[in-house]
């Protein structure tokens, strides 16, 4: 995949984040991803987010699960090999019950897992760039993706201005596959200033 | 600061002359099933009419007792997110003073007064007799139903009053601060634990066996405790979401919003899953099995006369919250909440319909004009002293120590 040229914005403090996000999506950046230590409420939701559909997934892999299930234990104990058990009717939905709701959850649970491995490109032996290491320890790094129209040193302006204290120019792969995540952000600028 | 104002509940007529129709319906059911059923000669039908009113005094009660439990149970975890709408279920478990002296009378006139063995086949004398009976009659017999009844109904109007006394104090300017409110939330979950363990002994266990299983003499089930439980609390949580949408409709209750009603939702839907789970695992294993002694309680159930009823109680009760409450767009809507919410302590009501007429009337089943006039006498009730409740306090407690919580809480 093409490298692209990314602007990163380091900031310590939450309470700096928050006005800082919404100051870059105002000026018509397009923030990448921001990585944080922890998980930070509201986050997404200032980030334009949309909300993820790894539920829906969830729900689809459930109920594929339970068909499963049913339609497994259905053929075999009634048409393939139908077995006597203390006198219960060869379908015996009761009992199957547990082994049906066992499947849907194995099923949603792995499917939703590999899905969440999916939109976020994470594999085994894959290397993801990391943009700045103590994102996992004490720092908040925003990272805005650059377009040809873009002024680096003017964005690196913006983003002290707005009280990062740590600003760099990387240039990375965004992504190892198929279907970036990041497809749908919608630009503050479009949708609530036009 | 105009907004303020609408934190004090002012009782609508309307909604008094719904209240006050209701309970009148419910007062004229009761006279005309006295005259016809009750006092017309005929055990089985006097049997129906006490029956009548057993499930629906119990029921009612079990719903506005759980909602104590949602208080006790969230001050115990340390949640703040209800603080928001906690002067609800406060106001929804005063009536655990009315319903609980209601239930107290008709549980001891069947027992004591009437000696009723129709419905309590425990109190005959052929029970004396009775193999399997005589070994229960230790814990089945009118003396000590009437000491656990007179303790259990007793204890939760005493101690579910501590509670509410405790959360007057949200309202005074004097909670301010980190050591009167460290004292506050202290003293809550003292009165709270009190109030958990009482519960745990009662509707977590003895009561059901004692109200209703015991109908059913012979038959034991271990669940049959946590299903009565979670078939209150989960009509108790419904009732709770319906007094949080009325409020909010009205304009009341700034501070709530579709965070928390998001979050009753939640508890509407993991206890219908829940209470599934529950009836799933007394059903199951009973049907497994197939021992006569065990299987005589499914029996007219689930190939008789009750067979209507027990599917419809699981497709109410499970089938529906499952596949309209689980997206999260749904437990934030007040028309579905609404829906569901009603639906929900219908299903429940049918629920323990047939716990306890499938055990008095196995011949015949069929909800009459008498049940539907009953339990609009309890609704009636409700609608009528959860308002007067509501309208005696502030409906937010201003002072209460995780009040900023509970406002920006975030599902």
């Amino acid at each position: 995949m093409a490298k692209k040229t990314f602007v990163v914005g380091c900031f310590d403090d939450e309470a700096v984040l928050f006005p800082a996000v919404k100051k870059t999506r105002l000026a018509g950046y397009k923030i990448h991803d921001i990585y944080t230590p922890f998980a930070v409420h509201g986050l997404d939701h200032a980030m334009g987010l949309r909300e993820t559909s790894l539920h829906t997934a969830g729900f689809i892999y459930g109920i594929t699960g339970t068909t499963t299930a049913l339609s497994g234990i259905g053929w075999i104990l009634t048409k393939d090999w139908p077995i006597n058990f203390g006198g219960k009717p060869h379908f015996a939905l009761p009992a199957w019950i547990p082994i049906m709701f066992e499947l849907t959850v194995l099923f949603s649970a792995v499917g939703m897992v590999l899905t969440f491995c999916y939109l976020c490109q994470l594999a085994p032996f894959v290397k993801k760039h990391h943009f700045h290491p103590r994102a996992t320890d004490d720092l908040f790094v925003m990272v805005i993706e650059t377009t040809a129209k873009t002024n680096v040193e003017d964005l690196k302006g913006f983003l002290k201005a707005n009280g990062a204290v740590e600003v760099d120019v990387q240039v990375a792969e965004p992504g190892w596959w198929l279907g970036r995540y990041d497809k749908e952000q919608q630009l503050i600028r479009d949708v609530e200033v036009a | 600061m105009a907004a303020l104002t609408k934190e004090q509940f002012e009782i609508p007529a309307k909604m008094r002359a719904w209240s006050l129709g209701l309970i009148a319906a419910g007062v004229l059911a009761f006279i005309l099933g006295l005259v016809t059923k009750g006092l017309s000669g005929d055990e089985h039908k006097k049997a129906e009419f006490i029956g009548t009113l057993m499930y629906n005094s119990i029921f009612w009660l079990l719903v506005c007792n759980a909602s104590m439990f949602f208080i006790c149970i969230t001050t115990l975890a340390m949640g703040a997110w209800q603080v928001a709408i906690r002067r609800i279920p406060e106001a929804i478990s005063t009536l655990v003073k009315i319903f609980g002296p209601i239930a107290f009378v008709i549980l001891v006139y069947v027992v004591i007064v009437d000696h009723n063995h129709h419905i309590y086949h425990w109190i005959s004398d052929e029970a004396k007799e009775d193999p399997v009976l005589k070994g229960k009659l230790g814990f089945l017999n009118p003396t000590f139903y009437l000491i656990w009844t007179t303790l259990a109904i007793g204890l939760w109007m005493l101690l579910g009053a501590r509670m509410r006394k405790l959360s007057e104090e949200a309202d005074d300017a004097a909670l301010r601060g980190e050591e009167p409110g460290k004292s506050f939330i202290w003293r809550n979950t003292v009165s709270a634990s009190l109030f958990i363990v009482w519960f745990a002994l009662t509707v977590g266990s003895t009561v059901p066996w004692l109200w209703m299983m015991s109908i059913d003499a012979h038959w034991y089930s271990t669940m049959y405790s946590w299903y009565t439980f979670a078939s209150s609390f989960v009509s108790g949580m419904s009732l709770i979401a319906l007094w949080v949408i009325y409020l909010k409709n009205k304009g009341y209750l700034q501070y709530a919003n579709e965070e928390h009603l998001h979050d009753v939702g939640k508890f509407m839907f993991a206890f219908s899953i829940f209470w599934t789970y529950l009836w799933f695992s007394q059903f199951m294993l009973i049907w497994y099995a197939n021992i006569p002694e065990e299987t005589v309680y499914f029996k007219h159930r689930v190939d008789g006369p009750y067979k209507g009823i027990f599917f419809l109680n699981l497709i109410i009760n499970f089938v529906c919250p499952l596949l309209i409450l689980m997206k999260r767009a749904a437990k934030r809507n007040y028309t579905l909440m609404t829906f569901m919410a009603v639906l929900i302590i219908f299903g429940h009501w049918i629920d323990f319909y047939q716990m306890v007429m499938g055990s008095i009337r196995k011949e015949d089943a069929g909800i009459s004009w008498l049940d539907f006039g009953i339990a609009a006498f309890f609704v009636g009730m409700i609608i009528f002293f959860v308002g007067k409740a509501l309208a005696s306090k502030p409906l937010t407690p201003k002072y209460h120590p995780f009040m900023k919580e509970s406002i920006i809480h975030h599902t």
